[in-house]
């Protein structure tokens, strides 16, 4: 490095003095946590002893664990329904607001307010709608004439379904407002040479929208599948992981060993699990991105 | 939005009307939410189901201040987001301000490594944290909820990304009028930066308002809880109180959709220009 000018030296300094904040914040918050939860991974803790020393037993543990192997499932499950549909929900949205069509602006909003709804209060309100005797769900099906009413959030066959149908709700504005802003990028004039051409609606939406579309899908796709791996507030308020675990996924398992059965190895070696899972995905996102998706 | 669209056709009405029937279906929730809430206690379990109760109870939103400390955990609610907000606003156009304007030796590897944080989930340093909290004392505590959530990379990369926009020239301007950094920083970036700062602001207050692992984990005592745990807890005392567990989730979301209403536009845009999404 050439020795710096006096002037350049007075902006390096001022540099780190204004990352001062920030890199404390960072190291105390993100970067030590990050180490210490790989080495409490390879502890037995329960935080009223002092650690002692598991090498691998906790990750061993886990995949000897049926439960743990039950969570995975479920996790693989909700994350494999809940991402396409939601993202399928999303674009169809989009693609239909990107017409023009009246009182889209009001649309838009109406949609996207489960995004920035609690969680917590939109689980217990769907809770109420599932409820299996007195939840306007199953009032509905006997209306219908429905006999045998599924009991949702008590039955192992349907709670994970519940959950899932929650999320999608929840989630379908926010893909639809990537993919709306994805839409809008696509030049017009692309349109127009294909009408020239004599492109109909659906040979323009195979040939021309879903190709330039495919950043932003790949992109919506990659992110959705990241915080569908975290589910949790879903699964604490209705269901509480049950019933006998159906619903019990990965962040919900972290929390469980964590802070109901105090076993900071267990819960470590898991997150570190979740870890490893959305490290592969957002290395796969940057691999196959230039592979798949077409840009301009 | 351009103002010269062409006429609708009929396959658009065909759209508005399926997108219609979509937008009651995502409404469902909050109507039944607000339904019930204004029911009382026995005529939530009558069949058929009513929509407007013959005897509303506005009364209801009176009781759950009386059965639990939910005006405490309201205002803890306030504090906790708006504390958090305004930290991660001077602290990320902070360090924006010298990753965008600044040269200095180490810059482009000191923000990659803040850029890979983006990639841990908060789930993975939720127990350290945790433990050094608790070690701290800090369990309870307004610094124990709020520092954690002080700095983020996310905004950190949005408002760094914006900050590249401003021409040079505005900032070189200011310096050879003799601002120093730190007056070119408050002076010139900050203003220029507003839309930026504001998508941030309403996207972390929010997302805040929302959290609830966290609080969840590092408060006990009743006066402490944030308004979604305080739901959440009045859940497990109270589980077939509909009315009442529906005037708490009301409660929990109308702060948000106003704050969503004012912000819509540069909360979206947070979301599509910060290409990270919420997380």
């Amino acid at each position: 490095m050439p020795p710096l000018s006096s002037l350049a030296r007075g902006e390096e300094r001022a540099a780190w003095l204004f990352l001062v904040p920030s890199l404390v914040l960072f190291t105390v918050f993100t970067a030590l946590p990050v180490i210490s939860a790989f080495l409490i991974s390879f502890t037995h803790w329960d935080l009223f002893n002092p650690p002692r020393l598991a090498l691998l037993d906790n990750y061993v543990a886990l995949f000897n664990d049926p439960i743990f192997r039950q969570v995975l499932g479920n996790t693989g499950f909700y994350v494999l329904l809940a991402v396409p549909l939601q993202m399928l929900l999303g674009l169809l949205c989009a693609l239909g607001l990107n017409r023009g069509v009246p009182g889209q602006s009001v649309f838009r909003v109406i949609y996207f307010l489960p995004v920035v709804t609690s969680t917590v209060a939109a689980g217990l309100v769907w809770a109420w709608l599932f409820n299996s005797n007195f939840g306007l769900i199953n009032m509905a099906l006997s209306l219908f004439g429905v006999s045998d009413l599924p009991k949702w959030l008590v039955s192992s066959r349907w709670a994970m379904w519940a959950v899932i149908t929650v999320s999608v709700w929840q989630g379908l504005g926010y893909s639809m407002v990537l993919f709306l802003a994805g839409l809008q990028n696509i030049r017009k004039d692309l349109y127009e040479a294909a009408a020239l051409d004599g492109a109909t609606g659906w040979t323009r939406f195979w040939y021309i929208t879903l190709p330039l579309l495919s950043p932003m899908t790949f992109f919506v796709l990659i992110i959705s599948i990241i915080g569908s791996f975290q589910v949790f507030e879903l699964v604490y308020v209705m269901t509480k992981a049950g019933p006998s675990n159906a619903t019990n996924t990965l962040v919900y398992f972290i929390y469980q060993n964590g802070f109901s059965f105090y076993q900071m190895g267990t819960a470590s070696a898991a997150a570190m699990v979740l870890f490893l899972i959305v490290l592969t995905l957002t290395l796969v996102q940057y691999r196959l991105q230039t592979r798949w998706v077409h840009y301009e | 939005m351009n103002s010269a669209r062409p006429a609708p056709k009929p396959v658009d009405w065909l759209i508005f009307f399926v997108l219609l029937i979509g937008a009651l279906l995502m409404c469902g929730p909050f109507i039944w939410m607000l339904s019930t809430s204004l029911k009382p206690s026995a005529e939530v379990f009558r069949f058929p189901p009513t929509l407007l109760s013959a005897h509303p109870q506005p009364a209801n939103y009176g009781r759950i201040f009386s059965t639990i400390p939910f005006g405490q955990a309201l205002t803890n609610s306030v504090i906790v987001a708006t504390s958090v907000t305004l930290l991660q606003l001077i602290v990320c156009s902070m360090a924006a301000y010298a990753f965008a304007c600044l040269r200095f030796r180490g810059r482009e590897v000191l923000f990659l490594i803040y850029l890979a944080a983006l990639m841990v989930p908060s789930q993975v340093t939720l127990i350290p944290n945790f433990i050094l909290i608790r070690n701290l004392g800090w369990i309870d505590t307004y610094q124990g909820l709020i520092l954690p959530y002080a700095f983020s990379s996310f905004g950190t990369f949005l408002l760094r990304q914006y900050m590249k926009t401003i021409p040079i020239e505005l900032i070189e301007a200011a310096r050879i009028d003799g601002a120093n950094h730190a007056q070119i920083y408050a002076g010139v970036v900050l203003p220029l930066a507003l839309p930026a700062l504001g998508a941030l602001a309403i996207f972390t207050f929010v997302a805040q308002w929302n959290n609830f692992l966290w609080p969840l984990i590092t408060t006990s005592k009743p006066s402490m809880q944030v308004t979604t745990v305080a739901l959440a807890s009045l859940q497990g005392q109270f589980n077939t109180d509909w009315p009442l567990l529906m005037t708490g989730s009301v409660l929990a979301i109308v702060p948000m959709l106003v704050v969503f209403a004012l912000g819509n536009r540069s909360f979206i845009s947070g979301i599509t220009t910060g290409g990270f999404g919420g997380r």
